[in-house]
């Protein structure tokens, strides 16, 4: 089995971000990006599934500009057989991303679509849902547990209530949640061996894609921030402090 | 004018509050009608409970075997059918409407607005982007429907007991996939106030130390009558199960009083506590970003803090 993880590169998770002041956007110049954390644990699962046997090939795949090769590479790096980069200066929405990945899977034919639940700048949790629909295909969202065996997933998925545990027929998608796995960090060697693997890179343009984004984004605005607090001495003033709120 | 179709979340033959505040944000769209879609097996008591949600015009049932629980991949057909007609589809933004929304939008061929904080008019909305850092604006196309989810912490309930709306019971001519199977639901068992709807919120982290000495964070939570909630560190050391998470990837709450205990608050957990009434902070270490915003500081071992906080109390 063959398994497309989504790879996509975010700001840091460890930056304050800053808004514009003329509210056009955040400041992204000059911050440090990384892998979206999700997508690390996607292709932590998939590389382990291919230890186990239970795939062959894992193959990172990835939309946006052309600098965006050096991220592939670090999924190379963790032991990605290859990347698909496919390439665009636009900023990309879910429902786009998800027609982009569509056209791989009809092409690569995966037996599993691994991406994180969602990416941390947009907080859209949306691309892998929006996929297995359009494949018309189950999905296993916000996977903490991933067994595969006999053609089908056993996904046990975090959800409000506690656990769910689901069994899904192959092909699939799962998006993963935080505590599927502890992903492995990249050893200096890995890096070298990395760039011996290869990357195919698709025009965005030749995909054929409808890239018509539904959503305008108008303004961004820093979040209200909260009045100063006051410190307390002792548990005494505290009761008391939230006794005159009406809190206790 | 606008038709919205909320999306009913139930467990159990009860309806979520989730429901009643993605009703509240329907009615901030000053829609022409709002219609509760309720799926399910057996959803008599769901469907009566949402009829009695201010605000709705009417309730809508599909009772089908397959729908004894919530597969998105199941629902989603069903719910894309339904929305035939409406102008919006919104679902209460809790795992289970994280789930089927997109995948109703993806059928749709529509783009998803997640996470609603505010309705600025009927295609114009505010959501939190950069674990709630930045706040966009939005606008979604008006030619086609709408589908958002709406996070629950910005919305009241909206009040239940002066409807009651009609209920119909809706045939939809769907084939449903077999190719996702329910297996099981593991509950946390608590007879404490639920996390998302209580109105006060007691949380531990990693300053607690162990599974054991959460005790004195569930005994301290009991006093008060609050839920208790965590932080991620204190998950992923094993001291509470994960549907206690609080923050950008766990549940994002907005009781009246929050008390972080023993939490230093990184930016994850923050966003998932901002709009708390009054935020308390215990915590030894002075530093700690979490007093960058508790309105209430108090620096201390928690240990000590809290058995002299029940004495205070009387």
């Amino acid at each position: 089995m063959k398994i497309l993880v989504g790879y996509k590169r975010v700001v840091d998770y460890n930056v304050r971000i800053q808004v514009k002041p003329d509210g056009s956007g955040v400041v992204t110049d000059g911050v440090k990006l990384s892998a979206n954390p999700f997508d690390d644990i996607a292709l932590e699962e998939a590389l382990r599934l291919r230890e186990k046997g239970v795939a062959e090939e894992v193959v990172v795949v990835g939309i946006g500009p052309a600098d965006l090769t050096a991220h592939l590479r670090n999924g190379l790096a963790m032991g990605a057989n290859r990347a698909i980069h496919v390439v665009t200066s636009d900023a990309v929405q879910p429902l786009t991303a998800a027609r982009v990945f569509l056209k791989l899977i009809e092409k690569e034919q995966p037996g599993l679509f691994i991406v994180g639940k969602q990416a941390i700048d947009d907080d859209a949790n949306q691309t892998g849902q929006m996929l297995a629909a359009l494949w018309d295909r189950p999905q296993a969202t916000f996977a903490g547990k991933v067994e595969i065996a006999d053609g089908k997933a056993t996904v046990t998925r975090e959800v409000d209530a506690g656990l769910e545990t689901i069994e899904v027929e192959l092909p699939a998608v799962i998006t993963t949640d935080l505590r599927l796995n502890e992903p492995r960090f990249i050893k200096l060697p890995d890096i070298m061996k990395a760039k011996a693997k290869p990357i195919d890179s698709i025009d965005f343009a030749s995909l054929g894609v409808e890239a018509h984004d539904h959503l305008k984004t108008t303004h961004y605005a820093p979040p209200v921030k909260r009045g100063k607090g006051v410190m307390v001495k002792d548990a005494a003033e505290l009761v008391a402090a939230l006794k005159q709120k009406g809190l206790l | 004018m606008s038709k919205i179709l909320v999306i009913a979340e139930h467990l159990d033959g009860k309806l979520n509050s989730s429901t009643a505040r993605a009703v509240s944000a329907a009615v901030a769209v000053k829609a022409e009608s709002i219609d509760v879609l309720v799926l399910g097996d057996s959803i008599d008591a769901v469907a009566a409970d949402a009829a009695r949600i201010e605000g709705v015009s009417k309730v809508l049932t599909v009772a089908r075997a397959e729908n004894a629980h919530p597969l998105a991949a199941v629902l989603a057909p069903q719910i894309a059918k339904a929305a035939n007609g409406y102008s919006h589809v919104f679902a209460p933004s809790t795992t289970f409407g994280k789930d089927v929304a997109p995948r109703v939008a993806a059928l749709l061929g529509v783009a998803q607005v997640s996470d609603v904080m505010s309705v600025e008019s009927s295609h114009t909305f505010k959501r939190p982007i950069y674990a709630g850092n930045a706040i966009v604006t939005v606008e979604a196309n008006a030619d086609h429907a709408v589908v958002a989810t709406i996070r629950t912490a910005s919305w009241p309930a909206a009040n239940s007991g002066a409807n009651s709306a009609p209920i119909e019971a809706l045939s939809l001519d769907v084939t449903l996939p077999t190719h996702t199977r329910f297996v099981e639901l593991k509950q946390g068992s608590s007879d404490r106030p639920d996390l998302q709807s209580a109105s006060k919120v007691v949380s531990g982290g990693r300053g607690v130390g162990s599974k054991e000495n959460f005790d004195i964070i569930y005994k301290f939570a009991d006093k008060i009558g609050a839920a208790v909630g965590a932080s991620r560190a204190a998950v992923d050391a094993g001291y509470v199960p994960n549907e206690m998470q609080v923050g950008q990837t766990g549940k994002i709450i907005a009781p009246e009083l929050y008390m972080a205990i023993g939490i230093s608050g990184a930016i994850q957990h923050l966003t998932g506590i901002k709009d708390a009434g009054t935020i308390v902070a215990i915590n030894k270490d002075g530093e700690a970003p979490i007093f960058e915003i508790a309105d209430i500081g108090l620096v201390g071992d928690l240990f000590k803090l809290i058995p002299e906080l029940e004495r205070a109390m009387g």
